[in-house]
């Protein structure tokens, strides 16, 4: 098992990680070290140019003048607004035009909404959280509402890639076009999770507070800002917001999960149908991941429980955790093995899955400990180490990296070998800019050199060329 | 009843089997439900223990035990039509006037009358739980002049009439919905779990058609009440009872209760009967697993190579498809056996047969959406101004332009659709008075060719690459249409047979026929009524179009994933000999779908409909048919890459592989 006292210590401050080369992570302390072909970019978006939300959606009865409606015209707006609750609310508040028996009652049938509301709530505390809450608490961003940048998406094939940015528009770069289109939609609101389709140029499946966008962008167009009949829209009554999904490897299928709902819904985009996959217990789907080889799905939940779906028959395995629920997990490229972090711990988890028949596994395996280790530094000790954001192997199984939680936020690099047996090797950390944070991090999908980390740090994208190049690296040893 | 399928070895041994399973479920799932129905029928809040005691009693008694006799023997009829009726390509009316002949077909007519007659039955059964002023059709009253007779119970025929009436229309709203198409799913899952899936939209569903159905029903009582009622008392020689009032007034009806008592039992009625359908259709179209080979030679027409290119049970088609598109998916094993070569002689007979279906059905469907591109006017409505039905216009079409004795080349793309489901048997002989007639001098060679099986076109398939040729095709017939059509020499043998038919068509007689008729036309197009009723469906066409496409979806990703095994699978290089044909013919079909979607109305998205139990699977497919197209040639440029630069194929379909290599598709 690998331990963070096991890693070469921090860079010193001022230093930022550059890239991985023979077997060593380099620093520089500006931005003059890059190889030649790895042209860097990077992308800095000022929170001040974004023009956020000042008023919210209900806000804007407060412009108009008051005036009185008849109590039939009231129930109806309140029907319609705030459904049966919202209906009776408007009954008992206004008793003076009703009948006494009428907002009585209305009120005893209030409380005792409440009351079962209240109970459902104290079962699975996050149903009482309003929903941008809920997207901060399970998004896989560290710190969601205050992140600049809140989802991120490499295109699988291709170097393009799209930014969803606080002002919920998104923007898509490609280093082959000039164009940088910007998605907007009315929809489009708390951006959780972007990700493009596999095996399609232009289609980007969006999460979004209310729903579930799919844009198709098309790739030779030359306009910036796509029209939102580009968009299919995608929803289903009680799924909402959506904090995460997951496209199926062969562009088939799109899976979605709200922590609102206990059925995680896959998608038949093109028709624009979903098949809704129920089952008791959870309270709600938080997080998905989708196998690279396509046959298992990962859906982890807000109670102590995470359940892995094989996708031929779509049946599910339940995987009860003991500590906390599942933070987030990644697949290694062949299928087989899962990695995963439970909340409140400092490990990282394995669990391994054979087609082989008689071989089951009872229990995860603790691959790593990742709890806080003090290093002596020269600029005095730093602590490292904590809770788990996120996780990211890259596409070829032999980065893996760690998104920590803790005082310091670094992100930790492990080198992983499978044969002979499963194993975590430190590689490490992997610091930005001074004072800059990281928020979340990818892998790029289709990099031929090796793996690239793309980190976003805070207000900026910082794309880490040659993050540890395994052929240069293996070269050189 | 059934004819033509009894001869197949699967319908026999699947078919009528999971057909059998599923109407079992459904009668054992008879008991709950009525044991629900006699708890919410006689609901009583205020004496709630008496309430549950008489559930219990009725329960066990022996009319309730005659009842459950009554109700299987109908759930077994209502599951017999659902196998009788279900058709895998649903069927589109493209006008309102296709649609009442639908409607109006004998058969559908019959299975109007057995659903009447079957919902008298469960009504009746019905009115014997509730029991109460419902039990009876007569009862002993006294007359005013003291004499004791027998009274009609209006109650009891309310609801009798009631049960005739939503059985009426539910076969009604079956044709309207298509509730006899059967969908086959993305999504496998086990056969329980999607029962228990559906459940909640079952019952959704019979509660809200129950309401409309009871609501309809009402008003038609209130008017026309009197004729069953009269006619009721005159032939079993029963009276009125005067000192009641009757039920066909406002006050009559407004009776809540009655109101309840109707809905419950046109619930319950429909719940049955949609239980059943759901049943029936999660257990057909459950994954049938096909062997690839087999070592015995009396099975070798079971296995997949053989069952793809059948065309007798469409049934067979789809599910020998299905079963390809997993298993190029999901399965090493039989991907090797398609693979594999012939023993002696070492043919690659498997994937020879499963690649030529596949293409053939492709290039099927690219014929046909070139053909009606071309007949349809850039502002996406046929030529012929006041066009009928779909599949009538075939007939009339040459009657477009007075003028011209030659007739313009016509398309009826949906014809192919409707003819192949007329070839398909009884599945769904619903269409065939309005498909085109192949015999009557109308009907284009166009025409005649598509419907022709497609083995016989296949030298034209083979032939033609680019779709500039191809769309050059149906003109070229249309203008061979007159005397020399012997003389074309490209002729395709389906329109060998009828040359005479065509000599004789351009004569004085014809013309003045065809020149009344468009005066006629014009005539009739200036009437809102008739336009109304003719007036094509906007999207029905581009619907019927692809009404067939899950077959082409299955075909596309069985293709392209056994082509994406194959770079790592295919020891012996079989499939690289037909990599080129697949790639043209999917660039070709490609430029097709992607100038269809360029007509009005193709890319519009249907309403969604939630609340009826019809499947509107069929009005998504070309959009799904789109997807899929687009993925499966992306499959194959990721997986091969840059190899594919030593395929051989035209400059055009190069440049057009360039663009999906570049991922700017």
């Amino acid at each position: 098992m690998c331990s963070l006292a096991l890693f070469p210590p921090p860079l010193p401050s001022g230093h930022t990680t550059l890239c991985e080369s023979n077997n060593e992570l380099l620093s520089g302390v500006n931005y003059i070290f890059f190889p030649q072909d790895s042209s860097l970019l990077s992308l800095y978006f000022p929170r001040e140019s974004l023009k956020l939300h000042s008023r919210t959606e209900s806000s804007s009865k407060a412009a108009f003048l008051d005036h009185s409606e008849t109590l039939w015209m009231r129930s109806a707006a309140a029907w319609r607004d705030g459904g049966f609750t919202g209906l009776l609310n408007e009954i008992t508040n206004s008793h003076t035009e009703v009948p006494k028996w009428l907002s009585v009652s209305s009120g005893c049938t209030l409380a005792l909404l409440q009351w079962v509301s209240s109970f459902h709530g104290s079962l699975f505390p996050h149903l009482t959280l309003s929903s941008e809450d809920m997207i901060a608490e399970f998004s896989q961003v560290l710190n969601w509402p205050d992140c600049v940048v809140r989802a991120f998406a490499w295109h699988p094939h291709t170097d393009k890639f799209a930014v969803a940015l606080l002002d919920d528009s998104i923007k898509i770069y490609n280093p082959k076009s000039a164009t940088t289109p910007t998605l907007k939609h009315r929809l489009q609101r708390s951006v959780a999770a972007v990700q493009w389709k596999p095996l399609c140029a232009s289609a980007l499946a969006v999460a979004c507070q209310n729903c579930l966008l799919v844009w198709h962008v098309d790739p030779c167009s030359l306009s910036t800002r796509p029209s939102s009949g580009c968009a299919q829209v995608l929803s289903h009554p009680g799924h909402s917001p959506v904090t995460s999904i997951a496209w199926s490897p062969s562009g088939s299928l799109l899976v979605s999960a709200s922590p609102m709902d206990t059925a995680m819904m896959v998608w038949d985009v093109a028709a624009e149908n979903c098949v809704p996959l129920q089952r008791v217990g959870g309270g709600g789907v938080t997080f998905l991941s989708w196998s690279p080889d396509g046959s298992h799905v990962l859906a982890s939940t807000p109670s102590l429980l995470f359940r892995v779906w094989e996708t031929r028959m779509w049946t599910c395995e339940r995987w009860p955790c003991v500590k906390g629920r599942c933070q987030s997990g990644c697949w290694s490229p062949d299928g087989s093995r899962l990695l995963f972090t439970v909340q409140g711990e400092t490990v990282i988890y394995a669990l391994t899955f054979t087609d082989a028949p008689g071989k089951v596994y009872t229990a995860a395996a603790v691959v790593a400990d990742l709890s806080e280790t003090t290093f002596n530094t020269q600029d005095g000790d730093i602590t490292v180490g904590g809770e788990i954001q996120s996780l990211a192997w890259d596409p070829k199984g032999e980065r893996l990296a760690v998104l920590l939680k803790g005082l310091v936020q670094l992100i930790a690099v492990f080198k992983t070998r499978t044969s002979p047996i499963f194993e975590l090797l430190p590689c490490g950390f992997v610091q930005g800019e001074p004072g800059a944070e990281p928020r979340l991090m990818q892998f790029h999908p289709n990099f031929q050199h090796g793996a690239l980390l793309t980190v976003i740090f805070t207000g900026s994208i910082s794309i880490d060329p040659g993050k540890s190049p395994g052929s240069l690296y293996r070269s050189h040893r | 009843m059934f004819s033509a399928q009894q001869s197949c070895w699967f319908v026999r041994k699947v078919i009528c089997w999971r057909a059998a399973a599923s109407i079992a479920w459904a009668v054992l799932l008879l008991p709950p439900t009525t044991a629900a129905f006699i708890i919410l029928s006689r609901f009583s809040i205020l004496h709630p223990f008496q309430w549950i005691s008489e559930c219990l009693s009725l329960l066990t008694s022996a009319s309730a035990i005659f009842s459950f006799i009554l109700l299987g023997g109908v759930i077994i009829i209502v599951g017999f039509l659902n196998l009788e009726y279900y058709t895998v390509i649903p069927n589109i009316a493209c006008s309102k006037i296709a649609l009442l002949g639908q409607l109006l077909h004998p058969r559908q007519f019959l299975s109007s009358l057995v659903h009447c007659i079957m919902g008298i039955i469960v009504a009746w059964c019905c009115a014997v739980t509730i029991g109460g002023r419902y039990e009876t059709l007569g009862y002993p009253c006294v007359e005013s002049d003291g004499s004791p007779e027998m009274c009609l119970n209006e109650y009891h025929l309310v609801l009798l009439l009631a049960g005739a009436f939503v059985g009426f229309s539910h076969s009604l709203l079956g044709v309207i919905h298509n509730m006899n198409y059967v969908s086959f799913h993305t999504v496998q899952r086990y056969k329980y779990l999607r029962f228990k899936g559906s459940l909640p939209l079952v019952v959704k569903c019979s509660a809200t058609q129950a309401l409309y159905s009871v609501r309809n029903y009402i008003v038609i009582y209130f008017f026309l009440g009197y004729i069953p009622k009269t006619w009721m008392c005159k032939t079993l020689n029963l009276h009125l009872n005067s000192s009641l009032h009757s039920l066909d007034t406002i006050a009559g009806l407004l009776d809540l209760c009655l109101i309840y008592h109707l809905w419950i039992s046109a619930t319950f009625l429909l719940f049955t009967w949609y239980i059943t359908l759901v049943l029936f259709r999660i257990f057909v179209t459950e994954v049938y697993s096909f062997p690839v080979q087999s070592s015995f030679t009396e099975d070798s027409h079971q296995c997949l190579p053989k069952v793809i290119t059948e065309k007798q049970p469409m049934i067979l088609k789809f599910l020998a498809l299905q079963d390809l598109a997993l298993l190029s998916q999901h399965a090493p094993l039989r991907r090797s056996e398609v693979f594999s070569l012939s023993q002696p002689g070492g043919h690659p007979h498997n994937w020879n047969a499963i690649s030529k279906e596949c293409l053939s059905l492709l290039s099927d469907l690219t014929q046909r959406l070139i053909v009606y591109h071309d007949t349809v006017a850039t502002n996406g409505r046929a030529k012929p101004l006041s066009t009928g039905s779909e599949r009538k216009t075939s007939s009339d079409t040459s009657g477009d332009d007075p003028f011209t004795p030659k007739s313009t080349p016509l398309m009826k793309t949906p014809a192919s659709v409707f003819t192949r489901s007329v070839v398909g048997g009884p599945q769904s002989p619903l269409t065939a008075p309005f498909t085109p007639d192949l015999d009557s001098p109308f009907a284009s060679p166009a025409l005649r060719r598509l419907t022709a099986p497609v083995g016989q076109c296949s030298p034209w398939h083979d032939t033609v690459q680019s779709p500039h040729i191809m769309r050059r095709g149906p003109k070229l017939w249309s203008t061979s249409t007159d005397s020399h059509v012997n003389g074309s020499p490209q002729l395709s043998p389906a329109s060998v047979p009828s040359p005479k038919q065509e000599v004789s068509k351009p004569s004085l007689l014809a013309q003045f026929l065809q020149n009344r008729k468009e005066q006629v036309k014009n005539f009739l197009a200036k009437r809102v009524l008739i336009m109304y009723l003719f007036n094509k469906l906007p999207e029905a066409s581009s619907q019927a179009l692809f009404a067939d496409s899950q077959a082409h979806i299955w075909a596309l990703e069985g293709l392209s994933y056994l082509v994406q095994a194959s770079f790592s699978e295919d020891r012996f290089g079989v499939v690289q000999t037909t990599l080129p044909s697949i790639l043209s013919s999917m660039l070709v079909l490609q430029e097709a779908v992607d100038r269809h979607f360029k007509l009005p109305h193709a890319s519009s998205k249907p309403v969604r409909s939630s609340g009826t139990m019809g499947d509107c699977h069929y009005k998504t497919l070309r959009f799904a048919l789109r997807a899929t197209l687009k993925t499966a040639i992306y499959r194959i440029t990721t997986t091969f890459g840059d190899h594919l630069s030593t395929v051989q194929m035209s400059a055009e379909h190069r440049k057009r592989l360039q663009q999906f290599l570049e991922y700017k598709e």
